[in-house]
C-alpha cells in the first residue's frame, strides 16, 4: 500500500512537469492551432536561464526564476517574431515543421553551452524531505507543485475574465472575426509564445532542480507532454493538467510494478506507458478528454 | 462620413477586383449597396475595414476617408478604434463562446468597462439577454445575426457596414432585423452601410442607393427613385412581368446589362 501511494506520489511531481509543458503546447495551440515541436527546446533553454542566473550570476533561486521566466519569455516572443509570423496565413502543418527546426537550432546552441557536463539548479534546502505517513517528498517537489497550482489557476483565470485571454480564444476560434473586432492578432501570437516560453522556463527550472539536473538528451522529457496534450484534448487548459498528472502517475507505476505484474513486456515499458494511455484514450474519445467538440446546429 | 473615391482593389497581384469605385455614406443616413453576386461588395467592405490583407488583396489606387481622415493603409485592429465596425456576411459569431463572451470581444477596442454598453446592446436586443450563458453556435439563425449586429456595437462605432444580414433568414425575421438597422440609426446616431442582396428590404430603409456591377458603380440616386426605376425593378425587386420585354433585348444589353 505505501509503496502504491509514494508511487503515486512521485509520479504526481513528475506529472506536474509534464503539467507545465502541457499547458505551454495548448496555449499555442489554442491561439495559432499550430503545435510548436519547440517546446523541448523553450524548456532546455529556460531550465539554461536558470541555471545561469542562479549558479553563475549568483542571484537566490526564487529571483533567478523569476528572471529566467521573463528570459524564456522573451525567447517565445523572438521565436515567434523571427520564425512564425512570416509564414502567417501559411497551412499549420508548415508552421509545425518550422517549430521542429527551430527546436533543433535552439537545442544546438544550448548544447554548446552545457557541454558534457549536467547544469544542476540549487533549490534552497531541496533534498530535505517532508515526511507523512509513511511517505517521503522533497521541498523542491512540494515547491514545484504549488507553483504548477498557481500557473493553472492563473491561467484559467486569464482566459476567462482578461480582456487578452478572451481575444486570444477569439483568435483561435476565427482570425478573420477577430481582426474585425480589432483585435491585434500579430500581438496575440506573440503573448501565445511568450505564455508558452515562461511555462517551459519553470518546467525547465525544477527538470534542472532535480537529481539529474539538466544534460543534454534531458529535452526528452519535454516529448511526454505530447501525450498528456493529447489525452487531454488539444486545446483544454485543465485537459493539459489532467494529462500532465495521468502520464506522470502512469509512467511512474508502471516502473514501479511492472517488472513484476508483466515482465514479458520487457526493461523500460515505462516509457512507452504514456503513449499506450494515449492511443487507449484516443480509441474511446478521439477530441482527448476535455476537447472541444465543434459546436455545429443541426 | 465614410467617402470612397475611385477605388482600386486587386487579389493575388492579378485579379482587378474594384474598377474604379467611388461612394458616399453621409453622416447619419443608411446607404444601400446592391449588386448581383460577385460584384464586388464583399470586396469593397473587405478594403473599408482593412482585412484585405488575409485575402492576399491590396488597394492599388483611390483612397478612403472617414471623416476627414485617409484610413486606406490602416489595419483592422486600427480601423475599428476609429470608429468603423463591420458585421461580416454570414454572421460568424464566436460558435464556442456564450452571447455575453461574443460581446465582450466586440468591445475589444474600448477601455474601461464594458457593462454599460452591453446592456445597451441587451436592451436593443432583449432576446440576447434571454441567452446571454447561452453557446452562441447553438442559436437560431435570427438570434445570430443580431448577436453578431450587438457584438459589433459593442465597440459604438460611428460607422458600421452591415455585409447581408438578411442572409438566410425568414421574412418576419428580414422584417425585425430591418426594423433594429433603423433604430440603431435612428437612436445612436450610427451612420449605416448596408450590402444587401434583397433589394426591396434594403431600398425601403435607405436614403440613398448605389448599384454595383463588375467592381463598378453602375447607378447611384436616391433610395425612392431605384425603387422606381424600371431596371433596377426588373431586376433587383422583381414584379412578375417586365418593363422591358425581352423581345427587345438588343436594346437593354445596349443600355446596361443588370444581370451578370
Amino acid at each position: 500500500m505505501n509503496q502504491f501511494a509514494q508511487a503515486i506520489l512521485n509520479g504526481f511531481s513528475q506529472g506536474a512537469i509534464y503539467a507545465l509543458l502541457a499547458l505551454g503546447y495548448v496555449m499555442i495551440y489554442k491561439a495559432t492551432h499550430v503545435i510548436s515541436f519547440a517546446q523541448p527546446a523553450l524548456m532546455v533553454c529556460g531550465g539554461l536561464f536558470s541555471y545561469h542566473l542562479t549558479a553563475q550570476i549568483g542571484l537566490p533561486f526564487w529571483p533567478g526564476l523569476l528572471l529566467a521566466m521573463i528570459l524564456g519569455a522573451l525567447l517565445g516572443m523572438a521565436v515567434e517574431r523571427l520564425a512564425l509570423r512570416p509564414m502567417v496565413g501559411k497551412p499549420v502543418f508548415t508552421l509545425a515543421i518550422i517549430t521542429i527546426g527551430v527546436d533543433i537550432v535552439l537545442r544546438i546552441a544550448a548544447n554548446r553551452y552545457m557541454g558534457a557536463n549536467p547544469r544542476i539548479v540549487t533549490f534552497p534546502d531541496g533534498s530535505r524531505q517532508y515526511e507523512f505517513l509513511g511517505l517521503s517528498i522533497t521541498h523542491q517537489r512540494v515547491a514545484l507543485i504549488a507553483v504548477t497550482a498557481i500557473t493553472v489557476v492563473a491561467l484559467v483565470m486569464f482566459f476567462r475574465y482578461a480582456k487578452a485571454g478572451l481575444a486570444m480564444r477569439a483568435t483561435a476560434l476565427n482570425q478573420e472575426t477577430a481582426l474585425a473586432q480589432g483585435i491585434r492578432v500579430g500581438a496575440i501570437f506573440a503573448l501565445a509564445w511568450a505564455i508558452a516560453g515562461g511555462l517551459a522556463t519553470i518546467a525547465g527550472t525544477f527538470v534542472a532542480a532535480g537529481s539529474a539536473g539538466m544534460e543534454q538528451n534531458t529535452w526528452i522529457i519535454a516529448l511526454k507532454a505530447l501525450p498528456a496534450i493529447i489525452i487531454g484534448g488539444l486545446d483544454s487548459l485543465p485537459g493539459a493538467v489532467i494529462g500532465g498528472l495521468a502520464v506522470g502517475i502512469v509512467e511512474s507505476l508502471t516502473a514501479v510494478y511492472q517488472p513484476d505484474v508483466a515482465p514479458f513486456l520487457g526493461a523500460n515499458f515505462a516509457l512507452v506507458a504514456p503513449y499506450a494511455l494515449m492511443f487507449l484514450v484516443l480509441l474511446v474519445r478521439p477530441y482527448g478528454l476535455f476537447g472541444t467538440r465543434e459546436v455545429e446546429r443541426v | 462620413m465614410l467617402s470612397v473615391k475611385n477605388l482600386e482593389v486587386v487579389y493575388n497581384d492579378v485579379i482587378l477586383v474594384l474598377r474604379g469605385v467611388s461612394l458616399t455614406v453621409p453622416r447619419g443616413q443608411i446607404v444601400a449597396l446592391l449588386g448581383a453576386n460577385g460584384a464586388g461588395k464583399t470586396t469593397l467592405l473587405r478594403a473599408l475595414s482593412g482585412l484585405l490583407d488575409i485575402h492576399d488583396g491590396r488597394i492599388t489606387k483611390g483612397e478612403i476617408l472617414l471623416g476627414d481622415r485617409p484610413i486606406h493603409g490602416w489595419d483592422a485592429p486600427k480601423i475599428v478604434a476609429a470608429g468603423l465596425g463591420q458585421v461580416l456576411e454570414g454572421r460568424r459569431v464566436f460558435g464556442e463562446f456564450t452571447v455575453e463572451e461574443n460581446l465582450r470581444v466586440g468591445g475589444h477596442t474600448r477601455r474601461g468597462s464594458l457593462t454599460d454598453s452591453i446592456d445597451e446592446i441587451y436592451t436593443l436586443f432583449p432576446v440576447l439577454k434571454e441567452r446571454r450563458k447561452r453557446t452562441a453556435g447553438y442559436l437560431s439563425g435570427g438570434e445570430q445575426q443580431m448577436l453578431a449586429m450587438g457584438r459589433a456595437l459593442v465597440a459604438q462605432p460611428d460607422v458600421i457596414l452591415l455585409d447581408e444580414p438578411s442572409l438566410g433568414l425568414a421574412p418576419r425575421i428580414v422584417q425585425q432585423i430591418k426594423d433594429i438597422v433603423v433604430q440603431i440609426n435612428e437612436e445612436r446616431g450610427t451612420t449605416v452601410l448596408l450590402v444587401e442582396q434583397n433589394a426591396t428590404m434594403a431600398l425601403s430603409i435607405a436614403q440613398h442607393g448605389y448599384v454595383m456591377e463588375h467592381g463598378k458603380i453602375v447607378m447611384d440616386q436616391p433610395a425612392a427613385a431605384l425603387l422606381e426605376d424600371d431596371d433596377i425593378r426588373d431586376f433587383y425587386l422583381g414584379r412578375g412581368e417586365l418593363a422591358t420585354s425581352y423581345r427587345d433585348i438588343k436594346h437593354y444589353k445596349r443600355r446596361k446589362r443588370w444581370l451578370s
